[in-house]
């Protein structure tokens, strides 16, 4: 199932949480909606499912505009944050529960729901836990039963909610691998929300970045990573440093001196240079280059992550070094970043200058 | 005494390890001590001299009130009463619970605090607006009896009213908090796969809450029951006609028939007593259920 969303807004109250959102979904692909929190990527998540309208704009399944249509009408599954399973249910029974209240004209028979149930729980793998109660089991199942629960009703779509918020890591990474396996096997349109860019990074076709309401790029991870269009999607997606530097005639400049960076087709002015802290060069004489004075360091897994105080405003800014290159013990580091990126300085006003990823709930 | 005995010889031990927030063990003995005495003083021993004074001529004697047409009378219409005060509160309770916990709608606060009226007022007081209200002289009273020749001042109908309106909160008061606490999570979920308002609410709105339900209709009951302020004034004391059992103990009690009076007290206290344990019992089993902490089965 194809999904379009077209010039999509949602106003709650006056706050407008979704502005003009446009965004295509090819049919049996996976999305990952990423933003930090209040970016307005459950509010689209909601609005796509129906269980939320937009103020303005439009939502196709396929050919038909779905806009005004119930979440039934729609036929989706959704998956909630929380899981949402019925207490008082079995295991069993809350997969079968979509199947059991449809009116009697399209109910299956009794053995055939019983049949899905079982079918699916084998899928989610979870056969031996039928007659459980959703408090007998650990987040991670919880959260299994909820796809299979959402799974029965044969949706047209797939709808997660971050789906592993409430998970510790170990089990997150799990059901990462798991859900991507059955997104593979049963080839659901599927799209989930995240804040956790490794997620979404890892599992999606393609990812959505959004911030303060508005998608600021959608790309394969290779080019939101690689490629990001905005300082938003640069600080928010990986590490980053920046840089307040001057571009004149091409040549990027930091306070009096060229560091040696060629940008013939950006206009001259103040601008900020992006660059990853891993992906720079190390020199030994500095005829254009960064140079700064080495500050706190700090191990991370196998690599050193220095502090460099730059230039007369000691502007910080941190690259990472093997840990057994000699320059990790040096006081002064002269480098230059290998992959960088300008941003002129009027678009840093629209975006937070440095923002960063919400903690993750574990 | 004992305390000032103990002390000079495990000073240290008793200072070391005493945890922070607990006091000295004459003052926890103290305390303990008083607590206890005051609820034998005040609830156990008056709930035991109803039983004592009901046979206290043994129980034939015991058993004649249950003879006498005054008191089936009474035992009847109590029951009648309750029969129609807890499903109506019934409905009331979930209703008001679902649209104060489900919906953000301006004067919902103010609605909340309304709720709880009934407790805050004199019972005697509600009695009292309903006759100027409902009664023969009123607008409403007097249209009511005129033009469909029904009296609720003084009749059947007041008893029942006063009923309603005092055990008005207690069902809602209990689902109120649990639904909240609960949620729209389930029923969103019910209602994306593919279920109905009704559906929903039938299959698992009512099941989160059923027992917090039981619970609020086991202190609704208990209440009609009992009720006594607002039926008194509401009810004329017409003998076999409007009078509930508390008025009829307090009648046979004016009258002398101190053994009758007792008797049907008893069967009060018993009532309460039944309630108690049934509460106790949903208190321990479903604790979870109930008012608190709902989230975790």
């Amino acid at each position: 199932m194809e999904l379009s969303i077209r010039n999509v807004q949602k106003e709650f109250g006056g706050f407008n949480a979704l502005h003009e959102v446009s965004l295509d979904i090819r049919s049996g692909e996976l999305i990952a909606l990423l933003g930090p929190s209040g970016s307005g990527k459950t509010t689209l998540l909601r609005l796509i499912a129906g269980l939320d309208f937009p103020s303005s704009g439009q939502i196709f399944f396929g050919e038909e505009d779905a806009s005004r249509k119930s979440v039934s009408e729609r036929n989706v599954g959704f998956v909630f944050q929380h899981y949402a399973l019925f207490r008082h249910m079995t295991v069993a029974d809350n997969v079968a529960f979509g199947l059991k209240i449809r009116p009697a004209a399209t109910r299956p028979t009794r053995a055939e729901i019983k049949r899905r149930a079982l079918e699916l729980l084998d899928l989610v793998q979870l056969s031996g836990l039928a007659h459980r109660y959703p408090s007998q089991l650990s987040g991670g199942q919880r959260q299994r039963v909820a796809l299979a629960r959402a799974l029965a009703i044969e949706p047209r779509v797939l709808l997660l909610d971050e789906p592993f918020g409430a998970l510790d890591a170990q089990v997150r990474r799990e059901l990462r691998r798991w859900l991507r396996e059955i997104h593979d096997a049963t080839g659901h349109t599927t799209v989930f929300v995240t804040h956790d860019q490794e997620e979404a990074l890892e599992l999606a076709d393609r990812v959505v970045v959004m911030s303060q309401g508005r998608i600021e790029q959608v790309g394969t991870a290779d080019q939101v990573y690689d490629n990001p269009v905005s300082p938003f999607v640069y600080g928010f997606i990986g590490d980053s440093s920046t840089l307040p530097v001057r571009v004149e005639q091409g040549d990027v400049w930091f306070e009096d001196r060229s560091i040696g960076l060629r940008a013939p087709h950006v206009p001259d002015g103040e601008a900020t240079l992006y660059f990853r802290p891993h992906d720079v060069e190390l020199l030994d004489g500095c005829g254009g280059c960064i140079a700064g004075t080495a500050g706190v360091s700090r191990r991370v897994a196998g690599t050193k992550r220095v502090e460099l105080a730059i230039g007369g405003a000691g502007h910080r800014v941190e690259i990472e070094l093997p840990v057994d290159h000699p320059a990790a013990t040096r006081s002064r580091i002269a480098f230059r970043p290998r992959r960088w990126k300008l941003f002129p300085a009027r678009e840093l006003a629209a975006a937070p200058a440095t923002p960063l990823p919400e903690p993750v709930a574990a | 005494m004992a305390d000032a005995a103990l002390h000079p010889a495990r000073p240290e031990a008793a200072s070391a390890f005493r945890s922070p927030v607990t006091e000295p063990l004459g003052f926890r003995v103290f305390a303990i001590g008083v607590t206890v005495l005051l609820m034998a003083l005040f609830l156990l021993l008056p709930l035991a001299a109803v039983f004592v004074e009901a046979f206290r001529f043994g129980l034939d004697k015991y058993l004649e009130v249950f003879k006498n047409p005054d008191a089936i009378g009474a035992i009847k219409l109590t029951l009648l009463v309750a029969a129609i005060a807890v499903p109506c509160n019934l409905i009331f309770g979930i209703a008001a619970a679902w649209s104060i916990a489900k919906y953000r709608f301006p004067g919902r606060a103010f609605l909340i605090s309304l709720i709880d009226l009934p407790f805050s007022v004199s019972p005697v007081v509600a009695g009292l607006v309903y006759i100027l209200l409902l009664g023969s002289n009123s607008a409403i009273g007097s249209w009511l009896l005129q033009d469909f020749g029904i009296r609720v001042i003084f009749a059947v109908p007041g008893v029942v009213l006063a009923t309603i309106f005092v055990t008005f909160p207690f069902i809602a008061r209990e689902l109120i908090p649990l639904m909240e606490d609960q949620g729209n999570g389930d029923e969103e979920a019910a209602i994306s796969l593919g279920a109905s308002g009704w559906q929903a609410f039938w299959y698992v709105t009512l099941p989160n809450v059923k027992w917090a339900l039981l619970y609020g209709v086991l202190l609704c009951n208990a209440r009609a029951m009992g009720e006594f302020g607002a039926v008194a004034v509401l009810s004329g004391k017409l003998r076999g006609e409007t009078v509930t059992m508390p008025l009829q103990v307090e009648l046979f009690y004016n009258e002398y028939m101190t053994v009758a009076a007792f008797s049907l007290a008893s069967v009060l206290a018993g009532l309460a007593l039944v309630t108690l344990v049934v509460k106790s019992w949903l208190e321990w089993r479903y604790a979870d259920q109930l008012a608190t902490g709902a989230r975790t089965h």
